[in-house]
């Protein structure tokens, strides 16, 4: 573990790095750009069809009709404004879900870096271990758990399990052990501020590059989580926008059933608007988290 | 994205399945809750909550109906998800023993897995037995056992030949009377254009019962939980093996999966001509297919022998009420009424296809016109198609398993050739029998 610290800046690094061109790594990254384009322009340019439209038209361009705005005020009001429904619990379990997570994994990364205590090394194994299971193969018993906790089809069954998050625990684990030198803390309760004052006016900001990386990752997940939700909850009131998709879906492999692919579409592109918002204003942060978690020595 | 979801969904239904199957014995036994209709009435006018779960779309109107009828009955319908996944819903929710609906919609080929391991109430307790005679032979049967009534017929699906006509007209093909002559037509219209297929197959296992089903075959033997499959020696699977290998092999089904946004195009673009499909589709081709209107006929479903009249179920559904509802008179009212009362003629108007005699044979039913099928009157054929469902046929009592597995062995037949109909049929024979022995059928 990083208990001896060295404060080498990563943008000396960086720049040392840099100024070098190469064509053929300027083609791969243009490859992967297209490579990871592609399918949000497909998504974009075909939430501006009708379903006819959408049927019969070349995927990668628009249809003669232009019906990005209808499409989105049928998406908002479609089986009674559903959708918004789906939106809000998407934003709540978020919130609550993913803003949780990230401030355990801060409190609990930060107390494991700079306190000694019986127990660590246990701990440390722990969240090690928890890391290596995917929340997939906890779904079932989960499951099982929270349905005789009476939970299941409520929105805690969905925020509880997204509170816990190993992986961001590990994470500022390390990064607290790094970008909070043990001097600092030192002096800071030599003149005389309590632990908490200590953690929150000189830790704290330390810490938020870290912070923002375990945030963004902890939306994501929560944002796209799909399992979970889909063996806990019934009732589609409590469905987030993943699972609300999916049952527009599969509306129309039904009998009777209305074939809806232009909403689904327009759907998901209301989905990753807020991610994409989201990731382009956090993005330096992102980054400088990221690239701090990963480095050792 | 589809595949693993269902593989996961899968995963999660065998995982609970092993315990439904094997008596669920640490809940509570329910008391047998025999009832009258006066009991039924007095239930009624007690009111109380029901939860139904089912995705059927015009069981809204019918919520509203019974609850207008009956104001102090609250019905919450829930849409737990369609086919497998509110299987996989409800499967778990036995087994957790809370969150059980009071009625669940569940498919012909899924109720025995429910009924033999008591997850849905024998309805004769409350008099469903005395309803014989109501439905059309197909559909009733498929929810009776000698263990009793499982559920109640909401739909059926006697399946018929849906074509193109345009296309037909444009290449001059006759609509197939038999097998034969539909083999003919596939061949005819593919030369005639590369794109257009006869019928799109990617390897469905409710196709190929249905198929089977229709030639006559019997391959399940289900006695209890004595089970056997026997593909082999299936008079009825060898003629549709043989038959549709042919179409197979020689590329002349659309490798298109059905329900896909590709399916509704090639419907719409001519790319499908035809769909050998339950009596449900005319709601689907009229909002889902609108570039079709005007092009598609309905006709007999092909035969085995010319002059031959021998027609299957396709899909359809039954409501059941599941074995650990809190409020079984209720639910049995609300089944009732959504299934042999008034609810019945509410799901017609909206566009479902029946599975009551009374309405199949109303001239207001079978008369009706429809401007999508250029003024036919479709129901005539659906109708006749309904009456002439081959006897005696049955499904495994893990089905849902079983047509879970079949495109990883028989859809192997149609990916690249590195196997026949009959041995993917094989293959699908043994992962299924498999599967029974692990659950403690015994297996023939």
């Amino acid at each position: 573990m990083a208990t001896t610290r060295t404060a080498k800046p990563l943008v000396v690094r960086r720049r040392a790095r840099g100024g070098r061109r190469s064509v053929v790594l300027t083609v791969l990254t243009g490859l992967m750009l297209v490579y990871t384009l592609l399918p949000l322009a497909w998504l974009l340019i075909n939430a501006t069809k009708t379903q006819e439209g959408l049927l019969g038209s070349f995927g990668l361009w628009f249809a003669d009709d232009f019906a990005l705005f209808d499409n989105i005020a049928t998406t908002l009001t479609y089986d009674g404004g559903i959708f918004t429904r789906w939106l809000l619990n998407t934003v709540l379990y978020v919130v609550v879900g993913a803003g949780g997570a990230t401030l355990l994994a801060t409190v609990a990364g930060y107390g494991l870096a700079k306190f000694d205590f019986p127990g660590k090394k246990a701990v440390f194994a722990v969240v090690i271990g928890a890391v290596a299971v995917p929340g997939t193969a906890l779904a079932v018993p989960t499951f099982l758990m929270f349905s005789n906790l009476g939970l299941t089809d409520t929105p805690w069954a969905i925020i509880v399990p997204s509170l816990i998050t190993p992986f961001g625990l590990y994470l500022m684990w390390t990064y607290a052990a790094e970008a909070v030198p043990g001097e600092v803390l030192e002096s800071a309760r030599v003149d005389g501020a309590g632990e908490f004052r200590t953690f929150f006016r000189i830790s704290l900001p330390l810490l938020a590059p870290g912070i923002v990386t375990v945030l963004l990752f902890s939306v994501v997940t929560t944002w796209n989580n799909y399992f979970l939700p889909l063996i806990m909850l019934k009732d589609p009131a409590w469905y987030p926008l993943t699972l609300g998709l999916n049952s527009w879906n599969a509306q129309a492999a039904t009998a009777g059933g209305e074939a809806i692919f232009h909403l689904v579409i327009t759907g998901s592109l209301l989905t990753i608007i807020p991610l994409i918002v989201a990731f382009l204003l956090l993005q330096r942060y992102w980054q400088s988290g990221l690239a701090a978690g990963s480095v050792k020595e | 994205m589809t595949m693993s979801r269902r593989s996961l969904a899968g995963a999660a239904l065998a995982l609970c399945l092993a315990a439904a199957a094997c008596g669920s014995g640490d809940t509570a036994t329910p008391s047998p809750a025999a009832a009258s209709d006066t009991d039924l009435k007095a239930a009624l006018e007690a009111g109380g909550t029901i939860k139904v779960w089912a995705w059927e779309p015009t069981l809204k109107q019918v919520a509203a109906g019974f609850q207008a009828k009956y104001p102090k009955v609250q019905v919450e319908l829930v849409n737990a998800g369609t086919g497998n996944d509110q299987y996989t819903a409800l499967q778990n929710a036995v087994k957790a023993g809370s969150g059980v609906p009071d009625v669940a919609q569940l498919e012909y080929y899924a109720l025995p897995q429910f009924a033999l391991a008591k997850g849905v109430t024998d309805l004769s307790a409350f008099g469903a037995g005395q309803l014989d005679g109501t439905f059309t032979p197909g559909p009733w049967n498929a929810v009776r056992s000698a263990q009793g009534v499982h559920g109640l017929p909401m739909d059926s699906g006697p399946m018929a030949l849906f074509y193109n006509k345009e296309v037909f007209d444009k290449h001059g093909i006759a609509v197939p009377a038999t097998w034969e002559e539909y083999l003919a037509a596939a061949k005819k219209l593919h030369e005639a254009d590369p794109k257009a297929y006869i019928t799109n197959d990617t390897g469905d296992a409710g196709f190929t019962t249905s198929m089977i089903w229709q030639a006559g075959g019997k391959p399940y033997k289900v006695d209890g939980t004595k089970v056997g499959i026997d593909f082999a020696a299936d008079p009825g699977t060898q003629k549709f093996a043989a038959a549709w290998q042919q179409l197979v092999s020689g590329k002349l089904v659309a490798p298109i999966s059905s329900w896909s946004d590709e399916w509704y195009k090639g419907l719409g673009d001519g790319t499908i001509a035809t769909l050998v499909i339950g009596a449900w589709m005319p709601a689907n081709l009229e909002s889902g297919v609108k570039a079709g209107a005007g092009k598609w006929r309905v006709a007999p479903m092909p035969q085995w022998e010319a002059g031959g009249k021998a027609s299957a179920e396709n899909g359809g559904s039954s409501l059941a009420v599941p074995e650990a509802s809190a409020n079984k008179k209720l639910a049995y009212a609300f089944v009732k009424y959504a299934t042999v009362e008034e609810g019945v003629q509410t799901r017609v108007d909206a566009g479902a296809f029946p599975a009551t005699t009374a309405q199949l044979n109303a001239p207001a039913f079978t008369g009706k016109e429809f401007p999508y099928f250029g003024g036919q009157k479709v129901n005539e054929v659906l109708a006749a198609s309904a009456a002439q469902v081959a006897a005696g046929w049955s499904y495994l009592p893990f089905q849902v398993y079983a047509n879970s597995v079949f495109n990883d062995t028989v859809g192997k037949a149609y990916v690249d050739g590195s196997t026949t109909l009959l041995g993917g049929l094989k293959s699908w024979q043994d992962a299924s029998l498999k599967y029974g022995q692990e659950q403690g059928f015994s297996v023939q």
